[in-house]
């Protein structure tokens, strides 16, 4: 048995300890949000928060992260509230969509480190998903969106 | 669904309103909508679930004013679940937001008509559905208003339709009070469609319709299918193209956790267990000797040399104009270059998958699919049941790109589903995806030209050998003595002016299975013809745009999106350290011109920008078009700089995208999209972008190095990306 902390919600599953995290989520657990595109970290659709950091869950053994906090694209929000939900909606960016989750997960991960990330910045933190479709220019778009809404809304507080 | 999935359908004329035989299940359910009342929360209950009426192959309507479309084209990213919907709503009058889409079944009515089988591709969908589900929404309309001016004793013409209702002066019936009276009605006699001037919803920008689902994770694609009791499969298949199963031994995966069963079949051999991860665990435990097939002694170098040996022959001719032979011999400033494409995979970044369950009434087949028809054929075949019962359940695609107008994942799954007799979900592995693709075919391309003594282009030959996808796809189905129309694309409309002009196609088999790749052999064609003409211009010594300028004076739409581009793109005029390439073409009813701006510090190169102009006559949904033309870009260009599948022995090499790369974003240059104003017909537009990367790029590297690239990918042709 290992316990883990999925979406804020304890969840224990009876599975080997090296299953990769991903399986555990998608089969265990039903939340096929996150998706299964290499196995080998090498296209981010798998990705989730564990901790808060994105992880690659095709290549993260279950086992690793009993106890910590794991969050998937089911858990960003209830009703795609989250404001990079919000700027991918507004900007249209899926097509096929199958890569989105873990874009989104990579996505917030880069916001939260860094709330006005430059071209350069998205780049470096993004090169890890790949999108077969070619949303790479929205996401890029809705990632400035995401940040300039984030930064409006801050600017709001403080006055 | 409430009807029978098979009832096929006559002419739009003869197709009335057929009511269904059942009513939708659900117990208490909002019954109609009450004069007057317009909002949902207002509607009153009854006892009586709604009952719902088929208007047409495409179109339900329930008494509780529900409308419901059949949309008879799969959902791969391209938009057909926004865009033809839209559609229907445009002439039914109703906001397309609130019609519920659901992917049609498998059926004759759903054959698309320019492809001539129930599929997504070629660019079809919307230049299919214009008509059709235009048609099918102006019938709807026109019964409903005959419906309503006979309840009022009002003149049809003075009734207008808004929103789910049909209105006369202050009155109003919506269509759920009206559904059942309007199926009672004779056909229509005539029905009109608006004209573009009319349009509400048509050339808007409306949000995509499934872009809630993919941004909280619940688009359900085929990988995301769960039964109760489901269990899962991992296949093993032939490492080598062609082989197959000689003997295995599955102690050892069977001794392995989970493990339900190990079952031969049709194309390898499949572990059943409780996971998927167990499944694949114990798939690669598995113990097999494979008997050799007839691509064993396959390689890179046998396809190219074959394909190199078979150019020498004479194939069949596509266009036949002047008198080449004469322009040839008299005209003798020649020009002559040879181009070689390699195989491609698709990559979806979905894996192959399908699930499989038995059921009382027969075997529900649930698939990623473009081929709803071929996928039940397939289905019929591996459980021996009728068509009747066999259901296919089309989920949204994680990508197609052509790989999906296969259905080789079906087969196993339906064997295994049927061998436990429990539902079975059976996913391939990326590797397995990568390694057992219907590859986009290679083709070796010669192309010549020759000058006349004023420096005019006289004489061009084309000659085009590759395999035929069309003669394994469907055979039969391309006539004898006639050029598969999807080995020829972007050659046979060769658009430039010029007295003496050949183009043949020889069709010639490489030993391993083609498939259609997004943009098919316009990538292939493109590619030559525009690298070509770029070199015709080197040697006219003029201006890569001027001297197609030159030639295209008989082909205004040609030459428009030329002009749209170079003016976009600031051509002749880059920024230091810069070049530029331009490409043309028309295909899937589109005309496009691109300019790649590129630069090169010693051999490394960066694509810097992409300038695109578009005439794909009239837009359903513009944002849906610049979305297909920036992914097609993209698409394009990871082709063109990364992509060549090698094989050595009837292996792929390829395995996973550490050996076959895709583009990623750090990657991707700006993309810039000039969509013309046009009321023509509405061009396709899934696919045209990707073949023009390419040339352009490739034009570019010319203009910045001399060197022309007659070879594909870049990064195989001494560049660093």
């Amino acid at each position: 048995m290992i316990k883990l902390t999925v979406n804020g919600q304890p969840r224990d599953v009876e599975v080997a300890g090296d299953t990769p995290l991903l399986w555990v989520l998608r089969d265990s657990l039903g939340l096929t949000g996150t998706k299964y595109g290499c196995g080998m970290s090498l296209c981010g659709a798998c990705t989730v928060h564990v901790d808060g950091a994105p992880t690659r869950s095709c290549i993260t053994p279950v086992e690793s992260v009993a106890g910590k906090a794991i969050t998937t694209i089911e858990g960003l929000s209830p009703d795609r509230s989250h404001p990079v939900q919000k700027a991918w909606m507004e900007i249209d960016v899926p097509q096929c969509g199958y890569c989105q989750s873990g874009q989104i997960m990579s996505a917030v991960a880069l916001l939260k480190q860094n709330p006005k990330p430059s071209d350069a910045d998205i780049d470096a933190a993004m090169s890890g998903n790949i999108c077969r479709c070619g949303t790479y220019p929205r996401i890029r778009k809705a990632i400035h969106k995401a940040a300039a809404g984030a930064s409006s809304q801050t600017g709001t507080e403080a006055g | 669904m409430a009807t029978s999935p098979r009832s096929v359908i006559g002419d739009l004329s003869r197709r009335g309103f057929m009511k269904s035989t059942a009513a939708v299940a659900g117990g208490l359910v909002i019954a109609c909508y009450l004069p007057g009342c317009s909002k949902p929360e207002e509607v009153a209950k009854q006892s009586g679930p709604p009952k719902m009426i088929k208007a047409n192959a495409w179109l339900q309507i329930g008494t509780d004013g529900s409308i419901t479309m059949f949309c008879d084209k799969s959902e791969m990213g391209q938009g057909v679940y926004t865009a033809l919907p839209t559609l229907l709503a445009e002439e039914l009058g109703v906001d397309p937001t609130t019609i519920k889409v659901e992917f049609a079944p498998p059926g004759n009515e759903y054959v698309n008509k320019l492809l001539g089988a129930q599929a997504t591709g070629g660019s079809t969908s919307v230049r299919e559905a214009w008509d059709k589900i235009r048609m099918a929404g102006a019938e709807a309309r026109t019964r409903l208003i005959a419906a309503a001016a006979k309840e009022w004793k009002a003149p049809p013409q003075s009734c207008s339709v808004e929103d789910g209702y049909v209105l006369f002066t202050n009155r109003r019936l919506s269509f759920g009070e009206l559904v059942e009276a309007a199926a009672a009605l004779p056909p229509p006699e005539h029905v009109q469609v608006k004209g573009h001037n009319e349009f509400k919803y048509v050339g808007k920008v409306l949000p995509r319709f499934d872009t809630p689902s993919k941004v909280d994770g619940s688009a359900q694609y085929g990988i995301d299918m769960r039964l109760p009791g489901m269990l899962y499969a991992a296949l093993a298949q032939p490492p080598e193209l062609g082989a197959s199963v000689k003997s295995f031994n599955a102690d050892k995966a069977k001794a392995l956790p989970g493990v339900r069963d190990v079952l031969q079949t049709s194309s390898g051999v499949a572990v059943v267990a409780d996971t998927w991860w167990q499944a694949k665990t114990a798939r690669d435990a598995l113990d097999i000797q494979w008997a050799a097939g007839p691509a064993a002694k396959l390689t890179n170098a046998s396809i190219y040399a074959g394909l190199k040996t078979a150019s020498g022959g004479q194939g069949l001719d596509v266009r036949k104009e002047g008198d080449v032979a004469a322009g040839w011999k008299e005209n003798t400033r020649h020009v002559e270059a040879t181009y070689e494409l390699p195989l491609l995979a698709h990559a979806t970044l979905e894996p192959q998958n399908c699930t499989v369950e038995f059921r009382d009434d027969g075997c529900h087949v649930y698939a990623p699919t473009q081929v709803q028809q071929m996928a039940q054929s397939a289905a019929m075949k591996a459980s021996g049941l009728p068509a009747e019962k066999v259901f296919v359940h089309t989920t949204f695609l994680g990508g197609g790109f052509g790989r999906r107008l296969d259905v080789d994942f079906v087969p196993a799954a339906v064997e295994c589903a049927k061998a436990m007799n429990k539902p079975v979900k059976l996913l391939w592995t990326r590797e397995d995806d990568t390694t057992h693709d219907k590859y986009r075919p290679p083709a070796r391309n010669t192309l010549s030209g020759a000058f006349d003594g004023n420096g005019k282009l006289n004489t061009v030959k084309v000659h085009l050998v590759a395999p035929s996808i069309t003669s394994r796809w469907a055979p039969g189905a391309v006539p004898q003595g006639t050029p598969d129309p999807f080995a020829i694309e972007a050659a046979h409309n060769f658009p430039y002016d010029v007295p003496n002009l050949h183009i043949d196609y020889l069709q010639h088999e490489v030993g391993l299975e083609v498939g259609y790749w997004r943009s098919v052999s316009h990538a292939l064609n493109c590619f030559t013809v525009e690298s070509f003409m770029d070199e015709l211009a080197a040697e006219a010594k003029m201006d890569p745009v001027e001297f197609r300028r030159s030639l295209l004076g008989k082909q205004p739409r040609w030459l428009s999106v030329l002009d749209a581009a170079a003016h976009k793109a600031n051509w002749g005029q880059p920024p230091a350290g810069r070049y530029q390439g331009v490409a043309l073409m028309s295909g899937y009813d589109t005309y496009l011109a691109q300019v790649a701006e590129i630069s090169l510090d010693g051999d490394k190169l960066k694509v810097h920008r992409i300038v695109c102009a578009i005439d794909c006559g009239q837009m359903v949904n513009p944002g849906i078009v610049q979305a297909q033309a920036e992914g097609g870009i993209i698409f394009g260009l990871t082709a063109a700089l990364f992509s060549e599948i090698n094989v050595v022995n009837g292996k792929v090499q390829e395995t996973n995208f550490d050996k076959y790369r895709l583009l990623r974003i750090n990657e991707a240059p700006s993309i810039e999209i000039h969509l013309l104003n046009s009321d023509e017909k509405p061009g396709g537009m899934g696919e045209p972008t990707v073949a023009l990367v390419a040339p352009a790029v490739c034009n570019a590297i010319y203009a910045a190095t001399g060197k022309r690239l007659r070879k594909l990918p870049i990064a195989k042709q001494g560049f660093l990306i």
